[in-house]
């Protein structure tokens, strides 16, 4: 117990938490672009897991080209997400029933090419990733300035100001001559693209692809960004806990405290559950998120 | 009603082209795989007894799905609820007096089973009445929290020694089979069927039918008319409910222990079959018999395509159905509007902007 | 191709457009000089809002041309018409809440410095304008922070920030207290006075008369008069909106008032966000009487309404039905002890659109007609419908005919229905109750009020509409910022500068001392 305890206090630990935080975090921030343009995404997981798959497989075809991984990850997650924006922006179908089948599907697809490319059915062959490098890794670093990007154009570009309005009051929008429904196709593409980095991020830490590995960290990021109050940077702070409470429970998986694995495996899923009830009556969504939009 | 057959119709061409493409993407030929689906479907007694028994807890999960659909709700943890439904339903059975008549001990179980999943489901809508959280996320959270509880309470204490399922149910707590050809469906596809034809009648013929869909359509014109809140837990609770029925098949009539993975699957093929269905007990009974048919197929496929084309296809018909389901009723907005009024509210299912109401 | 001088601002010339089964607009065409201030005119369903929605190019016209300064617009747009300097002030407001006065004024336009938003110079020329034409407004202001009649200003702003010289007001007054409406009148004849043209939609013949250089009137989707406003009277705008004399005001005999039916002491009630709506009213209605209450949207009526039904908690006080306290009783009980409600939004809480006209009529009541083992008695429930859409000419006479494709006249005569039938309904409250709905409807609807008064039943009014307030009321008392500040009797009701006086009391302007608790005291001096 003791041994757990001081090993929360090391580098180690805080780097391993700031790896596992990224996925989320881009996830998160991914989420917020796309809901505050009013569509809400609840396709975030099956983005991360398609993404996940594109940059294994991008990763081992190139033989370790973390270039190509990452093209064809976030290639696979903007693909993800444009066909979920076809679905709910252009058909208008429910945006909830939309993005729970946007995930049966990438549940469905990525075992279904596992099989087809790779004959296995629960992992990839495996890769060359990022091998534990964090800090000398330039990813990392881009992904720390996404954040800052992400905030300044939601809150100081023509286009971060086009999505907020078309989130709250899409009619008022309309009738000053913007397209309500091309600003939330480009705010849920760039969210499938800042998911899909994170995506790409949560494979390439690793060295292959396992079969539903997203684990529901997709719906985790929702509730980051309810918990951040659908602020980029705020949505950012509150993956933090929930990397925090990930890198605790392997810690606490490692160190063998005499919690069974499988009630540890709860933690992250219990937590969330609790988030919601605290933090939901606090924030305030757009306004309109959820509702299709139409000009008559 | 002749949309709905058109809706249904088109969607499952959708699916069939989508399933062309992914098969011939695989370097099958998608004739030769849909052959072989039809023939090991519908093409022996023992295969259409199958469909039958994967049927049956699809029948009651489309129905929990839509009966949470139609009070605006989004069941998304079938998958959970049936779980730990059949988990209890099992232990229920095992523990039971062999003496006790056999239909009061089946009863038992299986309502032990809708218990568990009313818990559940209940304790969404609880968390949603009180917080305002949204059922989606916890619902599905609740899955992935369930499914390790159980593996963790079978690993710890009720799984027998060196295997991954509970002891066997006493004798008095089984369902007969239908005696298809040494297929695996039983008299609970019965119990099935009597739930849709009890849930009909709930919603066309009875006060409180009426109020839950009034909420389903337009909760503050339902809250004006003095319906309680406390509606959203009860629907959750008839939901998750129907969803722990599905012990009845798979461990009452079938494997007579709880195994884990079993039944797996179903919950979120609930959606489809709701969607499918339209709603409706009726047009899910048919739905999912389709579905049945699709899930039995792709396991019989399973040497030439990857089962989880089924999958894929259960989403490409959910998506299709939602798009053309959406489209129609702007059409029908448009039409029939007598005045051109202020722009009505959404009446559709409802989604969550709706509920982040925060007063 | 510049366009001359003397060119109409603005022309449609047989615009027609149907939508679904309904004609909304039949070969309409209407001419708009330059630097008049023109009014459409016509009752809720005459075509007029359709008709502006084609000109600003939010609605495709089915036939017909639009012409703006001179030049035929083939493909119009919004952006077209903002282009061209035509801009639209709507009736619900097209502002983004949670957005400054200047980004909402910008959006769509927005000036750029580097890539970033340049909003410093456009809050500048904000501020300018905002003197230039009296508006007063603050560009760092948040939408949701303002008042009413701040925001219809900022909309105003937008579309001047534009470069527009021509202004079309849907409804503008309808959520303005008339001093408010004074104010905006003066603003509108500035806008002239600088060379630019208004157009005025509306149904409101004082203000047209008092603003007016021409008058177009519509009915049915036709355009059936054109006035110039010099010496127009109202009586000839209202014969040719409906097609005959209508009777503007009511005979009613004197109200025989009886025992207090609904006693409210000291509410207070906390409204959206955390701001208290109602802050102290005590108001007593009593059988046999209709009790007004005047005061703008904002100022705690719907927040007043939903704590007497019960849709929102109250902080402090209590309500009672005859006598006995339901403050804190659900919504159903309260019923059950006599109380009514036509809620002010029909879309919103007092109807299912896809209900038929039968369910609609039962919902608040299907307990009564629920038989054993929790069954409703469809066959009841279908005779309770026939009897209704008899007695009240609900239209389309058909119980199963689902309700989104009724018209709002008949839409709120089958709310009306449903609460006036109530078993054992005492205390009838009604908000709105004539909102979006034709004249005929409105006749009907003020005729069964006044009817059920008669028989006994104690009605509270909450209006808009302060001419339905004088007519229909036996007292009236104003609301101001969540209090009772003034009530009058039926002879103060009666005095020919009333209006006046009402309006200034719902600014708060008022200094005389009438206010104070609404209740036993009047209700003596009332009872022989």
């Amino acid at each position: 117990m003791a041994e757990f305890l001081v090993s929360l206090l090391s580098l180690t630990f805080l780097s391993q938490v700031l790896r596992i935080t990224m996925p989320f975090a881009l996830a998160a921030m991914g989420g917020v672009v796309s809901e505050r343009s009013g569509v809400i995404n609840i396709a975030l997981e099956g983005i991360l897991l398609m993404s996940a798959f594109g940059a294994a497989v991008g990763a081992y075809d190139s033989d370790g080209s973390m270039f190509v991984a990452l093209l064809y990850g976030i290639g696979a997650g903007v693909a993800t997400a444009a066909l979920y924006a076809l679905a709910v922006v252009t058909f208008q179908a429910d945006q909830i029933v939309s993005g729970v089948a946007i995930n049966m599907l990438a549940y469905g697809v990525t075992p279904f090419l596992l099989k087809t490319f790779y004959n296995s059915s629960s992992n990839s062959p495996k890769f060359q990733g990022f091998g534990g490098k964090l800090f000398s890794n330039p990813v990392f670093w881009l992904a720390l300035a996404l954040v800052f990007i992400v905030h300044v154009v939601v809150t100081r570009t023509r286009w971060g100001l086009r999505v907020r309005a078309v989130g709250d009051n899409p009619n008022a929008a309309h009738t000053l001559g913007v397209s309500v429904n091309a600003i939330r196709w480009q705010a849920v593409l760039t969210s499938g693209a800042l998911a899909g980095l994170g995506g790409c991020w949560l494979v390439l830490s690793g060295s292959s692809f396992g079969a539903e590995m997203s684990a529901g960290r997709g719906y985790i990021a929702l509730a980051a960004v309810i918990m951040g109050s659908w602020r980029p940077v705020w949505a950012c702070a509150a993956s933090l806990l929930f990397g925090f409470a990930e890198a605790v429970v392997n810690n606490l998986q490692t160190y063998a405290i005499g919690i069974p694995n499988e009630i540890t495996q709860t933690f992250q899923y219990v937590l969330t559950m609790v988030i919601l009830a605290g933090f939901i009556g606090r924030s305030r969504a757009p306004a309109d998120l959820g509702k299709p939009f139409s000009a008559n | 009603m002749k949309r709905e057959a058109l809706t249904i119709a088109f969607a499952m061409a959708v699916a069939v082209l989508a399933g062309s493409l992914l098969i011939w993407f695989t370097g099958k030929s998608p004739l030769e795989v849909y052959g072989l689906l039809l023939e090991k479907t519908w093409g022996s007694s023992y295969g259409i007894g199958q469909v039958l028994f994967k049927t049956t807890p699809l029948i009651l999960t489309g129905l929990a799905v839509s009966v949470a659909f139609k009070v605006g709700l989004f069941n998304i943890g079938a998958e959970g609820q049936l779980a730990a439904g059949s988990f209890v339903t099992a232990l229920c059975g095992a523990a039971l007096p062999a003496s006790l008549p056999g239909p009061i001990a089946v009863a038992l179980c299986v309502l032990a089973g809708m218990l568990a999943g009313a818990g559940l489901a209940g304790l969404a809508g609880v968390l949603k009445t009180r917080y305002g959280a949204h059922e989606v996320i916890n619902t599905i959270m609740l899955n992935f929290i369930v499914s390790a509880m159980l593996l963790w309470a079978g690993n710890a204490h009720f799984f027998v020694k060196y295997t991954t399922h509970t002891q066997t149910v006493s004798d008095n707590a089984t369902l007969r089979d239908l005696g298809i050809k040494g297929s695996a469906a039983n008299t609970s596809l019965l119990l099935a069927i009597g739930l849709a034809v009890a849930v009909a009648y709930f919603f066309s013929r009875t006060r409180r039918g009426f109020e839950w869909r009034a909420v389903g359509l337009n909760p503050r014109a339902a809250q004006n008319g003095g319906v309680l809140a406390g509606v959203v837990i009860g629907a959750m609770a008839v939901s998750g409910a129907l969803a722990g029925a599905v012990g009845a098949n798979s461990v009452l009539g079938y494997k007579h222990y709880y195994e884990q993975g079993i039944g797996s699957g179903a919950g979120f093929m609930g959606i489809a079959v709701a969607l499918l269905g339209r709603n409706h007990p009726a047009g899910i009974v048919v739905a999912a018999l389709l579905m049945g048919t699709l899930s039995h197929g792709g396991l019989g496929v399973a040497e030439l395509v990857p089962k989880e084309l089924v999958q894929i296809l259960q989403a490409v018909i959910i998506l299709t159905v939602a798009g053309t389901a959406a489209y129609r009723g702007r059409a029908v907005k448009k039409g029939k509007s007598a005045v051109p009024m202020k722009p009505l509210p959404d009446t559709g299912a409802q989604s969550s902007a709706a509920e982040r109401e925060h007063g | 191709m510049p366009a001359t001088g003397d060119q109409p601002a603005l022309e449609l010339r047989n615009i027609s457009k149907t939508y679904g089964a309904v004609a909304a607009n039949r070969q309409v065409s209407l001419k708009v000089e330059r630097r008049s201030v023109h009014a459409l005119v016509g009752e809720n369903g005459a075509g007029k809002s359709t008709l502006m929605k084609i000109a600003y190019g939010d609605a495709r016209a089915d036939a017909g041309e639009i012409w703006i300064k001179g030049e035929r617009i083939a493909r119009h747009s919004v952006s077209q018409s903002i282009a061209r300097g035509v801009g639209m002030v709507h009736q619900h407001f097209m502002l983004v809440g949670t957005l400054t006065v200047v980004e909402n004024v910008v959006l769509g336009q927005e000036p750029r410095r580097s890539g970033l938003l340049d909003l410093k110079r456009a809050a500048l020329e904000i501020r300018t304008l905002s003197q230039k034409f009296g508006l007063d407004i603050d560009p760092d202001a948040r939408i949701e922070d303002l008042s009413v009649g701040q925001q219809q200003r900022v909309e105003i702003v937008k579309v001047l920030w534009r470069g527009c010289d021509v202004v079309i007001l849907d409804e503008p007054t309808a959520v303005l207290t008339p001093a408010e409406v004074r104010d905006l009148f003066a603003v509108l004849r500035g806008l002239v006075k600088d060379g630019m043209t208004v157009v005025l939609i509306t149904h409101k013949l004082d203000e047209v008369l008092a603003l007016a250089t021409r008058v177009t009137v519509m009915r049915r989707g036709e355009r059936v008069a054109e006035y110039d406003a010099q010496g127009l009277t109202a009586e000839t705008i209202v014969h040719a909106m409906v097609g005959r004399p209508v009777q503007q005001h009511f005979d009613k005999k004197a109200a025989s008032v009886g025992e207090p039916r609904l006693e409210i002491r000291e509410l207070h009630v906390t409204g959206a966000r955390g701001i208290p709506a109602v802050r102290g009213v005590d108001l007593v209605v009593h059988a046999g009487e209709i009790l007004g209450i005047a005061g703008v949207e904002g100022n705690g009526q719907t927040e007043l309404v939903e704590a007497i039904v019960g849709l929102r908690g109250v902080d402090r006080g209590t309500v009672s039905i005859g006598g006995k306290p339901i403050t804190s009783e659900p919504v159903a009980h309260r019923y059950r002890a006599g109380l009514g409600h036509v809620p002010e939004d029909r879309h919103d809480r007092a109807l299912i659109l896809d209900y038929s006209i039968q369910d609609n009529l039962i919902l608040g009541q299907q307990r009564d007609f629920t038989g054993s083992f929790g069954v409703l008695d469809r066959g009841r429930v279908r005779q309770n419908a026939e009897r209704l859409i008899r007695e009240f000419d609900i239209r389309p006479p058909d119980p199963s005919h689902l309700v989104k494709s009724m018209s709002g006249g008949n839409q709120q005569k089958l709310v009306v229905a449903r609460e006036l039938s109530r078993r054992s309904l005492s205390v009838l409250i009604c908000a709105q109750p004539t909102r979006g709905v034709d004249i005929g409807a409105i006749e009907a609807i003020h005729r069964r009020m006044i009817e059920a008064r008669d028989r006994g039943l104690a009605v509270l009014l909450l209006s808009a509409e302060l001419s339905e307030l004088r007519s229909l009321s036996d007292r009236l008392a104003v609301l101001y910022k969540g209090q009772i500040v003034a009530t009058l009797d039926r002879q103060e009701l009666a005095a020919d500068d009333v209006l006046d006086r009402i309006g200034a009391m719902m600014t708060g302007a008022w200094t005389g001392s009438t206010g104070g608790a609404v209740g036993s005291d009047v209700a003596k001096e009332a009872r022989p």
